[in-house]
């Protein structure tokens, strides 16, 4: 008996620029929503359900309904969870889909960080009081980049794990990112390069981190009846999870992320087990990021990534895990410094069998997508979809 | 709170019921809130126990000692390094904060550390901590 689908990904598309100057974050929403529907063969007349977060016009849905003029609106979800949260709308769109309250689901991300000459890993962040942590955190003139070097630091101590270990992550990125005219970063990375770079927050190097770009995503979700109506190959939402990893009121192990949550009711959701994954995506807005989860989400027990990601572990072709096809967030983008959106565009792209033949995975029936939001001990946010491909 | 001294500094003014807390701080004291349903204390401070859901929490001084739970150097183009840090307290709670009056080759992943307050520019003071060999106190002989 197949799987009971409740929604279907029907369109996915990633907008092409890394730099857009002369272009609002709302046009480029405009643009992301138009792309995807056009994949899906449908247009935003169809849309009744619209997603969006905290980019999309200061994060109040309505106003970007209204730019986008969405004359069937009857379903409006802004849940903000930081980069993750379209991965979560992911589920989101699903439910809705499945209750009834819509037949077409648009999610959007936009933005030009990259435009606006920010620097979000290493620049000092003005904390708005409002945050219940705030005036805990904003004379420490902490960066994204600092938080996330301090887990590296700890992860070594506590495992062994070393820096090379973590440049492998890189290292895979940039091999499958040399195949992406639309990578930032084109260029093969290899150890040393990467072990050279300039420190960021030690042990961290500026190659350990994501790369910083303009641009924006969509996808489009219908109920299984249009799915089947349209010509796009069907990639089914089995099962998906989130989560708010609390900083556990001081209590917090450091190296434990939210995908221990959102990754196992994926799975329980899906019926499925990591080994089942044929292509993983996931957020790696840091290399650490990229390990702690990796242990969070099954794929190796804990505190053995270091091991896990060595040797070409990750790189399509190669290894056991092809991770990250597109380049992820470390070589490719990362728009409005959110890298949920491209994490489930690529997994679909696989599971189509869209990929670059270069990183395409052979017969890709079950792919995961997974990220944080926010950031480790201060309301980090978590979610998980698995994805699969009926043919 | 209108009236206090404090009143300018937005990260204060926020959450008047955290004034104790900045009143001690300003006397270079460190204090916790301790729920007096379960006796377990937290961090970051709030009125309600996070543990028991009591809402009877008081102010307890502090040891100002801890461990240093890991840590890394930022590097800024131009600006000087700085320290970001966790800190384990020895009443338990990890804090996030910075590491002062200490050179990074010296810092070791659980060497022990005190507490020193210094003024934010918004006004109150903050705790940030030292390695415990620069605390003047722990130099001193001990007290009979």
């Amino acid at each position: 008996m197949s799987f009971p689908h409740p929604a279907f990904i029907a369109g996915a598309f990633e907008h092409p620029t890394r730099h857009a100057p002369d272009k609002s974050t709302a046009r480029l929403h405009a643009e992301c929503a138009v792309g995807a529907l056009a994949d899906a063969g449908l247009s935003l007349d169809d849309v009744d359900g619209y997603f969006c977060a905290a980019d999309a016009s200061s994060g109040i849905a309505p106003l970007m309904a209204d730019y986008l003029h969405l004359p069937r609106l009857r379903h409006v979800n802004g849940t903000e969870m930081g980069g993750c949260s379209y991965i979560a709308h992911v589920g989101h769109a699903a439910t809705a889909i499945a209750r009834g309250q819509c037949d077409v689901a648009l999610i959007t991300l936009a933005g030009r960080p990259r435009s606006s000459g920010q620097a979000t890993g290493t620049e000092i962040r003005t904390i708005p009081p409002e945050r219940p942590a705030s005036p805990f955190e904003q004379a420490y003139r902490w960066t994204v980049a600092g938080i996330y070097g301090m887990l590296a630091r700890r992860h070594m101590y506590e495992y062994g794990t070393t820096m090379e270990q973590f440049a492998w992550i890189k290292v895979s990125a940039s091999r499958h990112a040399q195949h992406n005219p639309h990578a930032l970063l084109r260029r093969v990375f290899t150890l040393e390069d990467v072990l050279s770079s300039p420190l960021v927050a030690d042990p961290l190097r500026r190659a350990d981190c994501c790369v910083i770009t303009d641009g924006g995503g969509a996808l489009v979700l219908v109920k299984p009846e249009i799915a089947r109506a349209l010509k796009r190959p069907r990639v089914g939402v089995r099962g998906f999870g989130e989560t708010v990893r609390t900083n556990e009121a001081g209590r917090l192990d450091l190296l434990q992320t939210g995908a221990a949550v959102s990754g196992k009711r994926a799975f329980e959701m899906a019926g499925l087990t990591p080994s089942d994954v044929r292509y993983a995506s996931i957020y790696d807005n840091f290399t650490i990021m990229v390990a702690l989860q990796l242990e969070d989400l099954g794929f190796c027990p804990k505190g053995e990534s270091g091991r896990f990601v060595a040797d070409g572990n990750l790189m399509a072709g190669v290894g056991r895990l092809p991770w990250n096809t597109d380049g992820g967030g470390l070589c490719s983008n990362h728009p409005q410094n959110r890298g949920g959106i491209t994490k489930v565009i690529e997994a679909v792209r696989q599971l189509r069998g869209e990929a670059h033949p270069a990183v395409q995975i052979r017969d890709c029936d079950i792919a995961l997508a997974s990220g944080p939001g926010l950031v480790m001990g201060a309301g980090h946010a978590h979610a998980t979809v698995v994805l699969e491909r009926l043919s | 709170m209108r009236d206090h001294a404090l009143a300018g500094d937005p990260y204060v003014a926020e959450y008047p019921e955290l004034l104790p807390f900045w009143e001690a701080a300003g006397q270079g004291t460190l204090v916790l809130p301790r729920c007096l349903s379960c006796g377990q204390t937290h961090w970051h401070p709030r009125m309600h126990c996070p543990w028991c859901r009591s809402g009877r929490i008081t102010w307890e001084k502090a040891t100002g000692r801890g461990t240093l739970h890991t840590f890394t150097v930022i590097h800024r183009r131009d600006a000087p390094d700085d320290l970001l840090a966790y800190v384990a307290l020895a009443e338990g709670p990890l804090m996030l904060t910075r590491i002062v009056d200490a050179d990074a080759e010296a810092l070791r992943i659980g060497m022990p550390v005190f507490v020193r307050f210094m003024p934010t520019p918004e006004g109150r003071h903050a705790p940030f901590f030292a390695p415990l060999a620069a605390d003047p106190q722990a130099a001193a002989p001990p007290v009979r």
